[in-house]
């Protein structure tokens, strides 16, 4: 990476571990701004739009800031991670939210065929974007979560528990992965140096 | 597939490690930044960090602790020891904590599972189970096992998995320090009746313990201190132990 500092800014709307993602990005020698402020956001070379909790109550925390809308008008790489992922789809059954409508796929919840929360390190396969790059096929990543994506054509990477489902998304500038990159060891940290290299 | 979880498990005290750790290459093994680090490094899939300060003081230093392990620290780690309120979890997950675990305060006040839980979210309340079993009948403890109370560990994992807790992480304080293995069969049944993954805690003292207690005990990870800290078991080979017996792990 150029020693040129770049301007990432993760998302501030009151949802979740932001700590544990901006320090991830500080151990690549990133600082990231937190902030909810869409001048600040908008003027960004890289977004992160983070999440954990309740699909409804962080949806609710969005349009509270205003930035339901502003997000899907952003034009540099955006990476939602875990629920921000889930919210930058057409809906989730988590409190029957409506999502951002960014990735064309329904989030629905696990059968109580399997535990859930799906809690612990899985595989991430047929890989398919430079988000990906220098990651094997079948690398391991950290997932927390009880509500999936369908696989879809948006679909970079699956992963299966109980089924198949798209563990990372991505339409144009918008990326989103359901695991935590910040917690996933050396092979999540490159899937953040990945996204600032695009 | 999901993997099994292997967690080794520090007790801190005033922010030092406490019991002995013998790390070769730890310039410092009462430093539990250091050890996380290192065992971060060595394979492990989380980390449980267990405050045992007694004083106020001691558990300021917590505080420190957790900051500086979410800095420098890639993999997930719960923090549990003396929490007893929303506001001792919101002050560690802002410090950067992934997990919470709770204990002697969910027995004394069962609704501050459910108030965790629709707070923070499930994912990161974890709730500690100390029992024993007496005449045939596992009794939970409080107070890190002293108390006897007059739950049933059944019982008492069923309520707080419906009052909203992520994970359960069980001792057998029968088992604990035997280094005689899991405590296999309260495992399995809990593992099989309840809807949310089952740490095992106490007895490991071989690598075939924890294969037994992911194969009969059903566990979905394994937690263990002193076979991990004094290198009688190296995490890595533990590991390939468990692939060789057919048990997913992150390798």
């Amino acid at each position: 990476m150029d020693s040129k500092p770049l301007k990432l800014v993760i998302i501030d709307y009151g949802a979740g571990n932001i700590k544990s993602i901006q320090f991830a990005f500080k151990r690549l020698g990133v600082d990231a701004i937190l902030s909810n402020n869409p001048e600040v956001i908008t003027s960004a070379e890289r977004v992160i739009f983070p999440g954990v909790g309740e699909a409804s109550s962080a949806m609710k925390m969005l349009k509270k800031s205003g930035l339901d809308t502003l997000i899907p008008t952003l034009k540099q790489p955006v990476l939602g991670i875990c629920l921000g992922m889930q919210l930058m789809c057409n809906s989730s059954e988590e409190g029957n939210t409506k999502g951002l409508g960014i990735f064309n796929v329904d989030v629905k919840r696990f059968s109580s065929a399997v535990k859930v929360p799906q809690m612990g390190w899985n595989t991430i396969n047929e890989l398919k974007s430079n988000l990906f790059r220098n990651i094997e096929e079948d690398a391991f990543m950290y997932l927390v979560h009880s509500f999936y994506a369908d696989m879809c054509q948006e679909a970079i990477a699956s992963t299966t528990y109980e089924l198949k489902y798209a563990s990372a998304l991505q339409k144009d500038n918008f990326y989103g992965v359901q695991f935590h990159p910040e917690k996933s060891s050396v092979v999540g940290e490159q899937v953040l140096r990945n996204f600032l290299e695009l | 597939m999901l993997t099994k979880r292997i967690i080794p498990c520090l007790d801190i005290k005033n922010g030092r490690t406490v019991k002995g750790v013998n790390f070769i290459d730890l310039r410092d093994a009462g430093d539990p930044v250091e050890l996380a680090k290192q065992y971060a490094n060595l394979g492990a899939d989380e980390l449980v960090f267990l405050d045992i300060s007694a004083t106020l003081e001691g558990r300021k230093t917590m505080h420190d602790m957790v900051l500086k392990v979410a800095e420098q620290v890639n993999i997930p780690f719960t923090v549990g020891g003396g929490i007893s309120s929303i506001e001792d979890v919101d002050d560690l997950l802002k410090c950067g904590a992934d997990k919470i675990s709770i204990n002697s305060s969910a027995i004394k006040r069962p609704d501050l599972v459910n108030e965790l839980s629709n707070k923070f979210g499930s994912q990161c309340v974890v709730v500690a189970i100390d029992a024993k079993q007496i005449n045939n009948q596992w009794i939970v403890h409080l107070a890190g096992g002293t108390i006897p109370t007059a739950l049933n560990l059944f019982d008492w994992a069923r309520e707080v998995a419906q009052r909203g807790a992520g994970e359960i992480l069980f001792t057998s304080m029968n088992n604990d320090g035997t280094k005689a293995g899991f405590a296999n069969e309260a495992l399995a049944k809990l593992s099989e009746t309840l809807n949310i993954p089952i740490i095992a805690s106490g007895g490991a003292g071989t690598v075939q313990h924890f294969v037994d207690t992911f194969k009969e005990g059903k566990a979905d990870a394994a937690l263990a201190a002193s076979v991990f800290h004094f290198g009688e078991i190296e995490i890595l080979d533990l590991k390939r132990e468990l692939r060789k017996n057919n048990i997913e792990v992150r390798l």
